[in-house]
C-alpha cells in the first residue's frame, strides 16, 4: 500500500514532469547560450548603434524578475495579437534571460583576449568578422565557460518556473500530486532529488567539455 | 637605350612609399608627417628611444591604427584603406611581426600558420597544413608543429610568428622589436631567421635596439624621435664610432646601457 503510492503516482508523475523540464531545458540552454555569445559580441565589438541596443536588452532581461517576463510573454502577448502557447512563451522566456546572462560571461571572456591577438590577425588580411569567428571568440568562449555553465545550471533550478504559466514540468507534476494527496514532504523531497540528479548530470557534462576545449599549457594540468 | 632606362627605372621604383603620415594619439601627436620608402630587398632599420613613435609608424602602414593624414603606395598603387576588400588584400601582402608574438592562444603552432591560409586565403586544409609545415620547418621548428603557445619558450613562439607571417608570401614585412621580449639567451635564434630572410631579398622594416645586428645587415638606418625622421642614413654614416650623429650617441648609449647589465 505504501509503495504503491509512489509506483503507482508520484514516480510515473515526476517522470512525465522530468520530460518536460528537459523538453524547456534543452532548447532554452542551447540556444540561450548561443543568442548569449552573439550578443556578448555584439555588446563588446559590434558597432556603437547596435552596442547600445544589445546593452539595453541585456539591461531589461538582467534587470526584471523571470517570472514577469513570463507573465508577458504568456498573458501580455496576446492583447498584440501573438499567441504563445505555454510552452513556447517558457522556452522563449527562459532563452530570452539566460542569454543576457550569458552575454556578461561572453563579455568578461571578450575582455579578458589581449588586444595583440586582435592587431595579428587583422595584420593578415582577417576581416573583423573573421577575427571574431575564429580566433576571438573561441578562447572567450573557453574563458566564459565556468561562468555559463553555473547559468545553465541555474536555469535547470528556475525552469520550475514553466509551472506557473501552465507548463507543467517536474514541480508542477510534484505540486499537483502533494496538494492532492497532501503528502507534502515525500513528494517534495523527491522532487529535490529529481532535480539533483538533473543538476548533477548537468555538471558532468560541462565538466567533460571544458575539459575537451581546455588549451594546453593553461591553468593547471 | 630604352630598354636600359626602363630597366633602371623598375630597379628604382619602391615597393613601399608612405608619404606625410600623420598620427595624433589622445591628444599627443605621435607621428608628424614621416614619409619613407622601400625599394625591393631593402633592409631599413628603425631605432629610437622608448615612445618615438616606431610601433605608431608601423602600424599606421598597414593601417591597424589608420593614420589621421598621409598616404601609402604599395607597388605603385595606392592603397584606399576606406575600401574594406583593398585594405584587406593589401595586408595580406604586408607580414607583421610583434615584440610580443601575438600567437593564438587556442590553436598549436601548425594551426596558428595555417589558420589564415585557410580562412583569408581560401586553401584547402591539406594544403594549408603543408605549407604550414613548410614554413615551420624554415624556422626550425618541426618538432614542435603540435605544441600550444603556452608550451613555447619565448624564441620559439617568435618564430612560429614569423613562420605565420611567411606562409602568406608577404611582399614586404614589418618587425616591431621582435626580441625585445626575449631572455638574452634567446635572442640568437629569431635573429639568424631575420637574417636568413634578409639574405633571402625579403624586404624589410626592422624596429629594433640590436646594434651589431643593423650595422651588419641594415641597407638604411632610420632614426626617429618624437614622431620625427631626425637622420636616415647608411649604418656606416650614422654609426660609424666617428660619426657625429644623434643616432650614433643613442647607440653608444645603449651599448653602455648592455655592457653595465652584461
Ligand atoms: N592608444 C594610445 N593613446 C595615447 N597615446 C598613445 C597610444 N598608443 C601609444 N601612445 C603614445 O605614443 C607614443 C609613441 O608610442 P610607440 O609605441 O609608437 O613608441 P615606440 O617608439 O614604439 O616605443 P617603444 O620603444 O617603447 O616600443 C608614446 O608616447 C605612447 O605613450
Ligand atoms: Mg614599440
Amino acid at each position: 500500500m505504501e509503495t504503491a503510492f509512489f509506483t503507482t503516482q508520484l514516480i510515473p508523475a515526476l517522470n512525465r514532469g522530468l520530460v518536460m523540464s528537459v523538453k524547456l531545458i534543452v532548447p532554452a540552454g542551447t540556444f540561450g547560450l548561443i543568442f548569449g555569445i552573439v550578443i556578448g559580441t555584439l555588446r563588446t565589438y559590434g558597432p556603437p548603434a547596435i552596442r547600445r541596443v544589445a546593452n539595453g536588452y541585456a539591461a531589461v532581461f538582467r534587470g526584471t524578475p523571470l517570472l514577469v517576463q513570463l507573465f508577458i510573454l504568456y498573458f501580455g502577448l496576446p492583447n498584440l495579437g501573438i499567441y504563445l502557447n505555454a510552452y513556447w512563451a517558457a522556452v522563449t522566456g527562459f532563452i530570452l534571460c539566460s542569454s543576457a546572462y550569458h552575454s556578461e560571461y561572453i563579455r568578461g571572456g571578450l575582455l579578458s583576449i589581449k588586444k595583440g591577438q586582435l592587431l595579428a590577425a587583422q595584420s593578415m588580411g582577417f576581416s573583423t568578422f573573421k577575427t571574431m569567428c575564429y580566433i576571438i571568440v573561441p578562447q572567450a568562449i573557453r574563458r566564459a565557460l565556468p561562468g555559463c555553465s553555473n547559468e545553465i545550471i541555474y536555469l535547470i533550478k528556475y525552469s520550475s518556473l514553466a509551472y506557473i504559466i501552465t507548463c507543467i514540468e517536474l514541480t508542477g507534476e510534484g505540486k499537483i500530486i502533494a496538494t492532492r494527496t497532501f503528502r507534502y514532504t515525500e513528494v517534495f523531497l523527491f522532487l529535490g532529488f529529481y532535480y539533483l540528479v538533473l543538476v548533477t548530470m548537468a555538471s558532468f557534462m560541462l565538466q567533460k567539455l571544458e575539459k575537451k576545449y581546455k588549451i594546453p599549457g593553461f591553468g593547471q594540468a | 637605350m630604352l630598354t636600359k632606362e626602363a630597366t633602371t627605372m623598375t630597379q628604382e621604383k619602391p615597393i613601399l612609399r608612405i608619404e606625410n603620415i600623420s598620427k595624433t594619439l589622445g591628444g599627443k601627436e605621435i607621428l608628424k608627417s614621416v614619409s619613407l620608402s622601400l625599394k625591393k630587398g631593402e633592409l631599413k632599420v628603425l631605432i629610437g628611444p622608448s615612445g618615438a613613435g616606431k610601433s605608431t609608424l608601423l602600424q599606421c602602414i598597414n593601417f591597424l591604427l589608420p593614420p589621421d593624414s598621409g598616404r601609402v603606395w604599395l607597388d605603385g598603387v595606392e592603397i584606399q584603406n576606406r575600401r574594406k576588400r583593398d585594405l584587406y588584400a593589401f595586408r595580406q601582402q604586408v607580414g607583421m611581426i610583434f615584440q610580443d608574438f601575438n600567437l593564438f592562444d587556442h590553436l598549436d603552432a601548425l594551426e596558428n600558420v595555417a589558420i589564415a591560409l585557410r580562412k583569408v586565403k581560401k586553401m584547402r586544409r591539406p594544403e594549408a597544413r603543408d605549407r604550414a609545415m613548410a614554413e615551420l620547418e624554415r624556422v626550425g621548428l618541426e618538432d614542435k608543429i603540435n605544441l600550444y603557445p603556452a608550451e613555447l619558450s619565448g624564441g620559439q613562439k617568435q618564430r612560429v610568428s614569423i613562420a605565420r607571417a611567411l606562409a602568406m608570401d608577404p611582399k614586404i614585412m614589418l618587425l616591431d622589436e621582435p626580441t625585445s621580449a626575449l631572455d638574452p639567451e634567446l635572442i640568437g635564434e629569431v635573429l639568424s631567421v631575420i637574417r636568413d630572410l634578409a639574405h633571402g631579398g625579403m624586404t624589410m622594416i626592422l624596429a629594433t635596439h640590436q646594434i651589431a645586428f643593423t650595422r651588419s645587415l641594415a641597407h638604411e638606418v632610420i632614426f626617429l624621435e618624437n614622431g620625427i625622421i631626425l637622420e636616415q642614413g647608411t649604418p656606416a654614416e650614422l654609426l660609424s664610432p666617428d660619426a657625429c650623429t644623434r643616432s650614433k650617441d643613442f647607440c653608444s648609449r645603449l651599448d653602455d646601457l648592455c655592457e653595465e647589465k652584461g
